[in-house]
């Protein structure tokens, strides 16, 4: 690696900012780059995800779209065929439901069926997760649903600085891409985000603390679970390494490895219910390539085999620190 | 705002008498194609596929009003062996794509068609997508799509129409209504006077139209691309026709078609009453038929043979996924081609 040719500062934002930074940016980059969804002109989004775009780049390039989800990503797997490069938001990653026919049916495989003629660049933005009280169908966490279906990226940044440099990269992406943004995140999770370009690579995990007697694996707002819990293992005298998996397709196989082979012991967090989750895809991955280094059989935690509970609920659904905690020192107290 | 009558039509141009002569020349290929895809499927050669028997007059008689060079085509299925007019590669990807050869949905740069889509109605939102881009970027043409009158009750005909409205896109909706969504009859699939008539609810102009006519769909579909290009918005075409053929090589209508029906839309075959009116026009006699019937055979054909000697290359499924294969992808492929004992990939 060379140098930065530029010195580069950084700036502390929060996810939300870092997104809406971002989007402005790629769409001064790039006059083919188009957002769309419900509300995101003139509202700016219900998160303001979307603020001042539609003043910046107009009313033709920003566009308020009809409440239909499913028109919203069929809509722009033809505007890419088209030579344009979408950025539509779904409000709530639960409203993909109503578009998932086109999601895994159509925006997927455009590349494909056309063997290779038309391509989808595509990023499909949509907040999700638990923890700030919305109503049903707001929250549920389905990146696994979306990572069984060949033919699309997942993205699910843990920070500002990375839902700038993941975002960036997505939109810059010639195939298309599931941006997954963290609910809680939004304005909860803070830090120093590079000024100027700022890209950061597909299927490169990050870690997050350091330390070699247990291994934390997270992605989005579970990483910031899981840093917790390593900050109060650490004041105990265990060393605990949190590695963020940053996008979940592409998956970094050499990084979990990696992580495994030095630490031995291994605990999984996802938000999603613990059947089929993104997690057991993580298991079956260190069995196939680093069984042999476990001290202890891989621990999860996860969200419960039930639907997305109401608010009153839900704190006791979505993994805290606590049951991280618990997780922990189950697999420590484990015999090699 | 739904009008019936064909002949109350603005079009830029009439046909001249050798267009005419293509016309049926291509309908005449179309019908051939389609009874040879049947007859592929029944010798093993071929996947279940579907016949535009009865559809010809419909996906002739658009393209001839579309520009193979600006325009394109978002098809269903049905319409692939009549698409001649925007390149003969349509029906050679298409006769691989019922073989079941990977390389079927690939259409060369310059040939505007998109591969059959087998979710029905899913293209709708694609070709209003694809007509928005070419309005943005302020490129010449339009976009047609097909779509049955079965897909008119999926949730995408409304979202799609509805946002083809909003934006007046350069999109032109044609329902090709065979009576038929397999055993589903018109009357079990909506209780709307016509499917024309739900153009309304999109506030755009519904048009039915003789789908048995070619130079009534002409002059509907070249009104319509005359509103798109202009500015002036999306229109859905309604063509009335009947399915004269099985659902797809996987279907026995005669549990469900009544004789008689069938019986009556034979006699209105749009390739026995148009070369009927073309005879009668002296534009076409038994000697015209006879070349055109031997040239699309030949032209078939070809495109079978053209299938069955593209290679085949067994991990074909890992291209064209993404530009790049993830490093999973990669290691899946090997394992496959060690697996089949084939060379490692480049």
């Amino acid at each position: 690696m060379t140098a930065a040719a530029d010195p580069v500062g950084a700036t502390p934002m929060n996810m939300l900012s870092a997104i809406n930074h971002t989007l402005h940016r790629e769409m001064a980059r790039d006059d083919r780059v188009i957002v769309f969804g419900e509300d995101v002109a003139k509202s700016g989004g219900v998160f303001r995800a979307t603020d001042g775009l539609q003043a910046e780049f107009g009313a033709t390039r920003v566009v308020d779209m009809p409440l239909a989800e499913g028109v919203i990503i069929g809509s722009a797997v033809g505007l890419a065929a088209s030579g344009m490069v979408p950025v539509p938001e779904i409000q709530f990653l639960g409203f993909a439901y109503q578009a998932f026919h086109q999601i895994a049916g159509q925006l997927a495989r455009l590349r494909y069926r056309t063997d290779g003629r038309l391509n989808a660049a595509v990023t499909v933005r949509a907040p999700f997760g638990g923890g700030v009280r919305t109503p049903e169908l707001h929250s549920e966490a389905i990146e696994s649903q979306l990572a069984n279906i060949p033919g699309l990226k997942i993205a699910m940044p843990a920070s500002a600085a990375d839902a700038k440099g993941l975002l960036a990269t997505a939109i810059r992406d010639p195939d298309p891409v599931m941006f997954l943004e963290p609910l809680r995140g939004y304005r909860a999770v803070s830090d120093p985000v590079p000024d100027g370009d700022h890209l950061v690579p597909f299927g490169e995990a990050r870690t997050v603390s350091e330390g070699d007697d247990l291994v934390i694996i997270a992605w989005s707002y579970m990483v910031e679970i899981a840093r917790q819990a390593a900050d109060r293992l650490r004041t105990e005298g265990v060393s605990v390494q949190v590695l963020d998996l940053r996008t979940i397709v592409p998956l970094d196989v050499e990084a979990i490895a990696a992580a495994v082979e030095r630490c031995g012991r291994v605990v999984v967090v996802q938000e999603a219910p613990e059947t089929c989750g993104f997690a057991s895809e993580v298991i079956a991955t260190i069995n196939d390539e680093a069984f042999y280094s476990l001290e202890a059989p891989v621990a999860r935690v996860s969200g419960y085999d039930h639907p997305y509970p109401v608010g009153m609920l839900e704190d006791d659904y979505v993994p805290s620190v606590e049951r991280v905690l618990a997780a922990v020192r189950r697999t420590l107290e484990m015999a090699p | 705002m739904t009008t019936t009558d064909s002949r109350s039509r603005n079009s830029p141009r009439e046909l001249a008498d050798a267009e005419l002569q293509d016309i049926l020349g291509d309908m005449i290929q179309a019908r051939v194609a389609s009874d040879r895809a049947f007859a592929l499927q029944r010798q093993g050669r071929a996947g279940t596929n579907a016949q535009v028997d009865g559809s010809e007059a419909i996906v002739v008689g658009a393209a001839y009003a579309l520009d193979p060079a600006t325009d394109w085509v978002v098809p269903q299925y049905r319409e692939l062996v009549g698409l001649q007019r925007f390149g003969s590669e349509v029906l050679d990807r298409y006769v691989m794509y019922i073989k079941g050869h990977p390389n079927g949905g690939f259409h060369p740069e310059g040939t505007n068609v998109l591969p059959p889509q087998i979710s029905l109605a899913t293209q709708i939102p694609k070709a209003v997508g694809m007509a928005w881009g070419k309005k943005l970027q302020n490129e010449p043409g339009c976009v047609l799509t097909f779509f049955g009158d079965g897909s008119t009750s999926e949730g995408d005909f409304y979202e799609a129409g509805n946002l083809a409205g909003v934006l007046d896109a350069p999109v032109i909706l044609f329902c090709v209504n065979n009576q038929w969504a397999i055993s589903t009859p018109n009357h079990e699939q909506t209780r709307a006077s016509s499917f024309a008539s739900k153009a309304e609810a999109f506030g755009i102009p519904g048009v039915r139209i003789d789908g048995t006519d070619p130079v009534a769909v002409f002059h509907a579909v070249a009104d319509a691309r005359e509103r798109a290009v202009s500015g002036a918005g999306p229109t859905l075409i309604e063509g009335v026709t009947y399915r004269l053929a099985p659902h797809t090589t996987a279907d026995d209508p005669t549990r469900y078609v009544p004789a008689d029906d069938l019986a009556k839309a034979r006699e209105r075959d749009p390739l026995v009453t148009f070369r009927a009116m073309l005879v009668e026009a002296g534009l076409w006699d038994d000697e015209r038929q006879r070349e055109a019937e031997a040239a699309a055979d030949e032209r078939v054909e070809a495109a079978v043979r053209r299938a069955d000697e593209t290679p085949l290359a067994p991990d074909h499924g890992f291209t064209n996924v993404f530009a790049e294969p993830t490093p999973r992808m990669v290691r899946q492929r090997a394992e496959m081609r060690r697996h089949l004992g084939l060379e490692d990939p480049r």
